[in-house]
This record gives C-alpha cells, structure tokens and sequence, in this order.
C-alpha cells in the first residue's frame, strides 16, 4: 500500500517538474526560430542580439527538460513494472519512436544550433534550430498518444492468455481522439508558456528601458503567442471536454463535483464548503455552461459521479471508482482561471503597447513580470486534473493504478528513490531559478569582435585556430 | 530468424553503439579530473564532446524505449530488478547533463568546481554500474515465476559483476583517452596518450579476466571468436597509440573492442535476455519477453526508414566538429 503511495507521489512530483521545463522547451524553441529567421531575413542586428539573448534561456532550461525526461523512461519499468508488462506491447512502441524520431534530431541539431554559429553556413544553421523545434513537437505527440492510450485504450486487445493488452491497430493508436485534442491543447498551451516568459522577460527590461530595439519585438512576439496560443487552447480545450466527456464522463463530472445527473448542468465558478456531496454548499454557477462544456448543447444531460459510480460498479465488480473529487474539482478551475488570466494580461498588454507605446506606469509592468508563474500553474493543474481525475484506473476501464506497481520492489526502496528525487529536484528548480534570473537580466550580447558571419569553407582541419564561436 | 531475434539483434545494436559513443563521453568526463590540470584544459576536454554528448546519451534512451517497446518483459524486470543501480545512474546523468551547460554559466571558481564533481562522479558512476548491470544480466539474477526480481540489492554485487563494472569503467577511460588523443592538440594531447598508456595494461588485464570469466561459464564458440575479436581490437589499439601518430585507428580499434566486448556480452545471453538463477524455467528468453509480432512489425518499419536517416545527421555532426581543440580554441569565459 505505502509502495503505491510513493511510486504515485514520485510520478506526480517528477512529472510536473518535468514540465514545467518542457513548454518553455516547446514555445520557446518556435519562437528562436522564428527570431533567428527574422535575423536571416532582415539583417537587422537587433534579431541576431534577441536570438543569442533568448537562445540562452532556452539553453538554460532545455537542460533541465532533456535530464528530467531520463528519469521519466526510466521510472514505467522501475516503480511500475506490472504496468509495463501489461501495457509494454501498445505503451512501449510510442516511446521508443519517440526517441528514435524525436530525441535523436532535438539533441543532434541542439548541439549543431550551439556550437555551429561559425561552423555552418547561416541557412543549415537556421534549419537547425527549426529542426530542433520540430523534435519537441513530434516527442509531446508521442508522448501524448502514450498518455492518451492510458485515458482512451484503443487499438488494443485483451489476450487473456498472456494476461496483457496487446496491439491490433496501431493508426488508432496514433489517431486516438483523445490525442487530437490533447495534442493541439498541450502545443498552444506550450505557446502560451512561452509567450507569457518572453514577455515578461521583455517587460523587465523595458520597464528599466534597456535595450528597447531587442526587447520591443520581443515583447510583441510575446504578446501575440500568448493571445494566438491562447485562442489555440480555447477551442482545443473545448473539443478535448467534450471528447472526454465522451470516453471518461467520470472526469467531467468530477471536475464539477456533479454527483446527480442534470439537465441542463450548471458551471460552478467556485465553491465555498465541502466538496463531497453531502451538505450544501455555496456556489455561484452559470446555467448551463457545464452542459454546454460537455455536450456542445446547453441543455445536454451530463451524468453525476453517483451514477457513474454505480454504473462502473455493475461494469467493472465492486469497488469505489470516483477519483478524489477536490483536487478534480480545483484543478479544473485553476488550470482555467491561471490560463485565461494570462491571456487576458496579454491583451492588455497588446493594448497598452500598441503603436510603440511604452507604459511609464510601473506596476503595469510589474504585472507583466509577474504574470510568468500562471502558465506553470495552469499546466501542472492540468496534469493534476487529468491524471489524478482519471482514477482510480492507470488505464481507463482496463487496469487499476494499484494494479500497476512493481510487486517486488521494497516500499522502503521506493520512499528511497522518491526522497532522492524530491531533494535533487529541489536543488536543482533554486539553481536553475538563480541561473535563469541571472541571465534573463543581463543585456543581449553585442556582435563579438571579428563579426558571426557563417564561414562554412573553413579553413581546413588546420589545429592552430581561432577560439571557437562558443565553448562550454 | 524471426522478429523477436531481430529485434534481439537491433537492442544490442543500440547499446553498443551507446558503449562506443557514450563511452568515449564518460571516459573524458572522468579525465577531466584524471588528465586536466587547469579550468582552461577541462575546457578543451569537455569541448570535445560538447556538441555530441547529448545525442550521445539518446542512444541510451532509444535502447530503454526499444526494450520496453520490444520486449515488454524484459524491460518490466530490468528497470524493477536493477532499481538501485539505476537511481544512482539515473542521478548521476541529472547531474552531469545540467552540469555540462551550467558549468560556465557564472563565473566563480567554487561553482565550477562543483559542476565539474557532478561531471566526473556523473560519468565515473554510470561507466562503472553499466559493467555491473550487464555482467548481471548475462550472470542471471533471482528471478521468480512471474519473471520479477527477488534478489536485493547486494545480490547484484558478484565479483564476477564487479569485475564486469571495472572493465566497462577502464575501457571507458581509455576509449576516452584516445578520443581525447584525437580530438585534441598540444600538450593536453600529448598526456592523454601517455595516460591511454597507463590505463591500456589495466585495462586490457581487466578486459580479458572479464571475458575469460564469461567464456569459461557462459560462452560458446561464437562468443570465443567475439571475444577474441574484442582483445585483438583492444590489443591493437595498445600497441598503435604506442608508437604513435595514427590517431583515428586508435580511437577506431579502441571502440570495436568496446562493440565486441558488447556483441560477445549478447551473444552469450542469446536466446535468453535474462537468465533466472532460480530455475531456467523462470529465465525471460526472446520468445517469452517479446511483445507481438504486430507491434514487432511496426518498430522493425520504423527502425528500417529513420535508424539509417539518425546515424547520417549523426554521422555528419562529427564531420562538423572535426577539428581538433587545443587551449587557443577556448574562449574566455
């Protein structure tokens, strides 16, 4: 029991952190890109300088994603062995392709990004950093189509003489739609997370006025990502609800705290008082708006946790089969409210920023600094919500999360590993906080003496050198 | 021969070309204690593997995807069997990934230090549990009917394991060695093949101990010629950078003996993937560990199109960065 306890804690904990790394790792590799080849395009100086400034973060925090998704592969087989073995068949082929398709190009081409600035001609070393941002897409899609094999097994068949699940349809797999919602919903949100970084970023300089010819495009970029990936992530959202309400109701109706079916269902905004469906509470709630949100209709029928509940229990044998509903319930809400407060600072960014202008007011700008921590917030609640909302299954309808842990594995060994990686983790967020604070406040560096300009001829495999562009 | 053994084939593909990459990356993280005099020669150290490191490691990611994707079974028990093992690896890559790209990232003397601890315990721990954890697996562990691990963790420590651990970290380190021999110019070029020199007696007394061991108790025709194969290679190698001036065949012999050594390590596990040590019957073998043949078919297209496409961009990154470093090549930091 306490070995379930910490192989769950440590996913969760390990999980999220990893997370919060890998949209600034996805939304911002685009938007280098897209600076780099602004660079390439124009010319113009200021480009080169934003591409180094924020390719520098980028670096700072790619780091942490690359060696925190280790731990990610490793810890299926070590925490979660019986899972591995009864999934291995569907759940292995999407992450293996992930590394051979994805992992190979974003750190091969990472690599040529950083140390080619004078090895490779402009073009090659500008299709590096776009190939770089390729490869994090592709790994979130196969990563997401693992995951959305856990919230909507297809493609599969239950071989009851292996006792595992076993391929029969791999398209399926890579077509499930919880994946196609899920996908487009992570991305944007990942644009929205860079966008919400960049600017505030930005606004920290500008608010000192330094360096406005790097940092007010940067700014712009920011601004216009975080409201485009937000409109992203609006009508994926909507689409992925629905799609959920479709293959696991229980969720929706968690995230609600809906316990009896209604039509149509009220959307609580929040909720003062117990979540368990015993007392009243308070609540102020718009009519309708849940149905809308799961059915497309405002007066959809949404079912409630009782009645799911019994429904599963007559499907599935006995047992209690709704998730803990507060975490769905604020989850839900806060992953809402965190992203949609962001955008909504983005468009009054756009506004106060339009036509050049620049704000005198400070705390106009200390909102925009500070605005950075609601991405995070909203994705790791996310992840909260549609992990922890799927429970008590590990994969929906087909194998239970108590079902999944290691059987041999020590539960000291697990507190073990789960103590090392609390402590690492927390270690390493104060130094990569210090660095990345340390970096994202100094100036964009100048054109280094000598000029940048690719020089692909070379001059041969000559020992005698000049220093290279970048060293470690 | 059917999927299963192909894909036998195509998971110790993967891991020897992990030996032969990452093992260069490990041994020049450990010279950089072992060999570096100064924060200017870790530098040229470090730069030589700088730009591949990574790509280096995904080796290792693509043989653990592959494995849980290939054989299910395998990769279930591997990773619970071998759990502490592999925190310890695990802990150790953290920290030696974060400390490449954060090592000049402020310029203090007391950071530095401590990130270049991270690289070479990071790259000493992993060189030498990977020799445990395969010297183990070919040994076979306690493994019950349902194919989990029951042994604990001291189970894993055998002499025949540690000595599988200390040859995987001596070949590291010399592989390293002569990397760094090509890689580099000047003085830094110069110790590191004397050092090659001084590690290559150790290393090639480990070695063959270790493959003597595996032949005497799990060998067979086919693993004798590997494993001759592999000491010859080492061998050469040797006696190459001796006398001098062939670099890249050093470098090249020094990894087939690394290839080899993997490939006889394989070959002697075939057809099992992990004996059980408790009943053969209990043993995980190609057939009983491998996921379907649709799944297999579907990897084996995979593998086929984009194994050729990573190995040319690969490739081509070292055509790239083929220049050697020397101290003039460092920029200030």
């Amino acid at each position: 029991m306490d070995e379930l306890l910490f192989a769950r804690l440590q996913f969760g904990i390990t999980t999220v952190y990893h997370f919060l790394f890998v949209p600034v790792t996805i939304g911002l590799s685009l938007a280098v890109a897209i600076l780099q080849t602004a660079w390439a395009r124009t010319g113009r100086e200021h480009y080169r300088r934003a591409t180094k400034f924020w390719g520098k973060l980028f670096l700072i925090n790619f780091a942490m994603g690359l060696v925190t998704g280790i731990v990610q592969e490793f810890q299926f087989g070590m925490n979660w062995s019986s899972y591995s073995r009864f999934v291995g068949d569907i759940f292995g082929a999407p992450l293996a392709i992930e590394a051979l398709l994805a992992f190979f190009l974003e750190s091969t081409f990472l690599g040529l990004w950083i140390f080619g600035w004078d090895r490779l001609s402009r073009g090659v070393h500008l299709l590096c950093i776009w190939l770089v941002a390729i490869g994090t897409v592709l790994s979130a899609y196969f990563i997401l189509a693992a995951n959305s094999f856990m919230q909507n097994p297809v493609g599969y068949r239950y071989n009851p003489e292996a006792g595992r699940a076993e391929l029969t349809d791999f398209g399926a797999v890579l077509t499930n739609k919880v994946l196609l919602a899920t996908f487009p919903h992570t991305i944007f949100g990942c644009w929205v997370t860079a966008g919400v970084f960049l600017t505030a970023v930005a606004a920290w300089h500008l608010k000192r006025g330094r360096n406005l010819d790097v940092f007010r495009p940067s700014l712009r970029l920011g601004l216009v990502a975080t409201l485009v990936g937000f409109g992203g992530v609006l009508v994926s959202g909507d689409l992925l609800g629905k799609v959920m309400t479709e293959t696991q109701p229980m969720k929706m109706a968690a995230a609600e705290a809906l316990y009896e079916t209604q039509q149509p269902a009220s959307f609580s905004l929040f909720t003062i008082g117990t979540l368990d469906g015993t007392r009243p509470v308070t609540q102020i709630e718009i009519p309708g708006l849940l149905s809308f949100l799961a059915t497309g209709s405002f007066d959809g029928e949404v079912q409630g946790i009782n009645d799911l509940n019994a429904e599963y229990q007559q499907k599935y044998g006995p047992g209690d089969y709704r998730p803990y509903i507060p975490i769905a319930y604020w989850g839900f809400r806060i992953m809402i409210g965190a992203g949609s407060l962001a955008a909504l600072v983005a468009l009054a960014g756009l506004w106060l920023t339009r036509g050049g202008r620049l704000p005198k007011n400070r705390w106009v700008w200390g909102i925009a600094i500070w605005s950075v921590v609601l991405p995070f917030v909203a994705h790791s609640f996310g992840w909260i919500f549609t992990e922890m909302a799927r429970q008590p299954w590990v994969v929906f309808g087909l194998m239970e999360t108590r079902a999944g842990v290691s059987p041999t594995v020590p539960a000291g060994t697990v507190l073990t590993s789960l103590i090392v990686f609390t402590a690492l983790y927390g270690a390493l967020a104060v130094v990569e906080l210090g660095l990345m604070l340390r970096w994202a406040r100094k100036d964009p560096p100048e054109e280094p003496a000598g000029g940048s300009s690719g020089d692909p001829s070379g001059s041969g495999d000559s020992d005698e050198d000049k220093p290279l562009a970048f060293a470690y | 021969m059917e999927l299963h053994d192909l894909w036998f084939v195509a998971i110790a593909t993967l891991w020897v070309g992990f030996f032969f990459l990452e093992g260069f990356d490990y041994g020049v993280g450990i010279l950089t204690r072992a060999l570096a005099r100064d924060d200017r020669e870790r530098r040229v150290l470090i730069n030589t593997i700088g730009p591949v490191w990574d790509g280096n490691e995904v080796w290792l990611l693509t043989a653990g995807g592959a494995t849980f994707a290939a054989f299910p079974e395998w990769y279930a028990t591997l990773f619970s069997g071998f759990y502490l093992p592999l925190l310890l690896i695990l802990v150790a890559l953290i920290l030696r990934g974060v400390a490449f790209e954060y090592r000049g990232k402020r310029d203090s003397e007391r950071w530095r230090g401590g990130w270049d601890l991270c690289i070479f315990f990071g790259s000493l721990v992993p060189a030498f549990l990977w020799g445990v954890a395969f010297a183990n697996i070919v040994r076979g562990v306690k493994l019950d009917e349902r194919h989990e691990y029951v042994g604990t963790f001291w189970d894993l420590l055998t002499i025949y394991s540690l000595i599988g651990g200390v040859t995987t970290l001596l070949l590291f380190l010399y592989h390293g060695a002569v990397f760094t021999a090509l890689k580099t110019a000047g003085d830094v070029r110069e110790r590191a093949i004397r050092l090659a020199g001084q590690v290559g007696v150790a290393t090639i007394v480990a070695a063959a101990v270790f493959l003597i061991w595996t032949q005497t108790q799990h060998g067979s025709a086919a693993t004798a010629v590997t494993g001759i194969v592999a000491a010859a290679a080492l061998v050469a190698s040797y006696l190459l950078n001796r006398t001098g001036g062939r670099d890249g065949w050093t470098f090249g012999l020094s990894g087939g003996a690394l290839a080899f050594a993997a490939i006889t390590l394989f070959v002697a596990l075939y057809p099992d993937v992990m004996p059980s040590t408790v009943s053969a019957a209990n043993s995980l073998t190609v057939e009983n560990a491998a996921a379907t043949p649709k799944t297999l078919g579907i990897m084996t297209w995979v593998a086929v199109i984009f194994l050729p496409v990573v190995l040319i961009y690969q490739g081509w990154t070292y055509w790239v960065f083929r220049k050697r470093i020397g101290l003039q090549s460092i920029p200030a930091h």
